[in-house]
């Protein structure tokens, strides 16, 4: 029964759906006939169990991801800080912001080569580089969180007896910048997720999904190569969908209902 | 014990852009009572949010003292509870947790405080809504549970800036009720300040009137009135009439 009422909820989108996918197998099948310039539907599908028979996938999927995860580490525990100092302390961001504003249009990718001397060729040095696609977005949305608290929710804070600034920015600036940071934080993982393909690519790592998208490239088999693409583009929304329903469930409860 | 005394306080602010002042209060001087009721009642501009600020120790004076039982006031104690106009509850925390607020800041644990404030959430009668967030609760509910926040710090003086002016009418009627039921419960010194004179009749043992600016404390008018009062009895139409007659020569004068 469930499944029916799926269906005929989201029938659009799985009509629209089945009909991308029938044109991608009749154009690459029909019209373009040829293998390395637009591998079929079924070509992918075919390679895409080859690659999980092997195991191979599920390497790659994990050094991915821990590349990604010694990004987003390093950025929250660098990042955050940060931004909270620079949006609670006037002359904290008289300091700071300069020497952000002067490396932040710096291109995370410039920074390879710098990744590759300083770390060589280890997970660190994929990690560094998603740390630095990753580290602005949230240094400026927790700053913008921190700058945009209502100054009545510190008044009435300290007139009820919490007059620290310690406490004052954990009970009041922290949960009240949090959809701010949040967002920064979704903003951070887009950028580092694409950084994470560049990264690997340019021979930072010598596994992971990026990395093995310019292996099978060299090796002409285009085919492969979508299939890691398509691989990236779902974990990617997998993240986000999953990232977005624990915070929504635990973090900003309190915002339903208001206009964000 | 709330002893309020206001001695000679003046509060001038500069303006950075063209270093010129303004003075929003001169040398103003009152006393409140243990467990009196005043409120502070003027035009928009006339400083009394300022003074409030002040006893608040949100903001300092330029001149002159504020003594609370005798001790100057430096700075925002929860000995002075205070209710914005605004409203103030943290949005990210329930009701309950709101009101638990000031006892957690004390060091007292979680559940602890939970008990502790049981009896402000029937207070303002808000048992249904303790679990909800801020969001979810009406104008007049939330002012009664940032009333019972501030209560549940257990106040000398309760300060209160405007905090019925956001709500219509009928709301506002019953939550001045409902907070003077609670004055003649707990036994709290108020300060309350509002720009509506049938609000500061109803309520106070003794209305501040004051000028606009700079603020200066135009009469004392005290009110001997039996309560309950009733909103339109004789009596209280003639003190009405008084004091907007008092207003109204100020609004000539200038």
């Amino acid at each position: 029964m469930n499944f029916i009422k799926t269906i005929e909820e989201k029938g659009i989108e799985v009509l629209s759906l089945i009909t991308a996918v029938t044109i991608w197998q009749i154009v690459a099948d029909k019209v373009v006939h040829d293998t390395f310039l637009l591998p079929s539907f079924y070509d992918v599908m075919r390679a895409f169990f080859t690659i999980v028979k092997s195991g191979l996938i599920f390497t790659d999927i994990l050094t991915s991801l821990l590349h990604f995860s010694i990004g987003i580490v390093a950025a929250f525990i660098i990042g955050i800080p940060l931004g909270i100092s620079m949006g609670w302390f006037k002359k904290a961001n008289r300091a700071i912001d300069p020497i952000i504003e002067i490396l932040r249009p710096i291109p995370p990718l410039a920074w390879i080569p710098f990744a590759i001397v300083w770390f060589g060729l280890t997970h660190q040095a994929a990690g560094f580089v998603i740390f630095i696609g990753m580290i602005f977005p949230i240094i400026i949305n927790t700053y913008t969180g921190f700058k945009s608290v209502p100054k009545v929710y510190v008044e009435a804070a300290k007139v009820l007896g919490c007059t620290r600034n310690i406490d004052l920015i954990r009970f009041i600036a922290i949960p009240s910048a949090m959809p701010s940071i949040v967002s920064g934080i979704r903003v951070a993982m887009g950028v580092g997720w694409m950084c994470l393909v560049a990264a690997e690519m340019f021979g930072v790592s010598d596994r992971g999904l990026g990395y093995q998208i310019w292996h099978y490239y060299y090796l002409h088999r285009m085919d492969v190569v979508l299939v890691y693409m398509l691989i990236l583009g779902f974990m990617g929304l997998l993240i986000d969908r999953f990232f977005r329903y624990y915070v929504d469930a635990k973090l900003l409860r309190w915002t339903s209902g208001t206009v964000v | 014990m709330g002893r309020v005394n206001v001695k000679n306080v003046s509060r001038i602010f500069t303006k950075k852009e063209d270093n010129g002042s303004m003075e929003a209060l001169h040398q103003v001087s009152f006393d409140v009572e243990d467990g009196e009721f005043i409120c502070l009642l003027g035009p928009s501009g006339c400083g009394k949010t300022t003074l409030l600020r002040i006893i608040a120790g949100l903001e300092t004076q330029t001149s002159g003292e504020i003594t609370l039982n005798g001790v100057p006031i430096t700075g925002p104690d929860p000995k002075r509870g205070m209710v914005f106009q605004q409203y103030s509850l943290f949005p990210w925390r329930t009701v309950i947790d709101n009101i638990t607020f000031g006892l957690e800041m004390q060091g007292i644990s979680k559940a602890e405080a939970r008990k502790q404030v049981e009896k402000y959430i029937d207070l303002v009668g808000l048992e249904q809504f303790k679990s909800s967030y801020p969001y979810e609760l009406s104008g007049g509910m939330q002012q009664r549970a940032a009333i019972a926040r501030a209560l549940a710090n257990e106040p000398e003086v309760l300060l209160m800036d405007e905090p019925f002016g956001a709500l219509d009418a009928q709301t506002r009627n019953i939550l001045q009720d409902e907070l003077l039921k609670i004055w003649e419960q707990k036994h709290v010194t108020f300060i309350f300040v509002t720009h509506s004179v049938d609000e500061a009749v109803v309520l106070s043992d003794k209305i501040v009137v004051m000028t606009t600016r700079p603020g200066r404390i135009k009469e004392i008018v005290k009110v001997d009135l039996p309560r309950p009062r009733s909103r339109t009895s004789h009596e209280v139409n003639l003190l009405r009439d008084r004091i907007l007659k008092l207003l109204e020569e100020e609004r000539f004068h200038r």
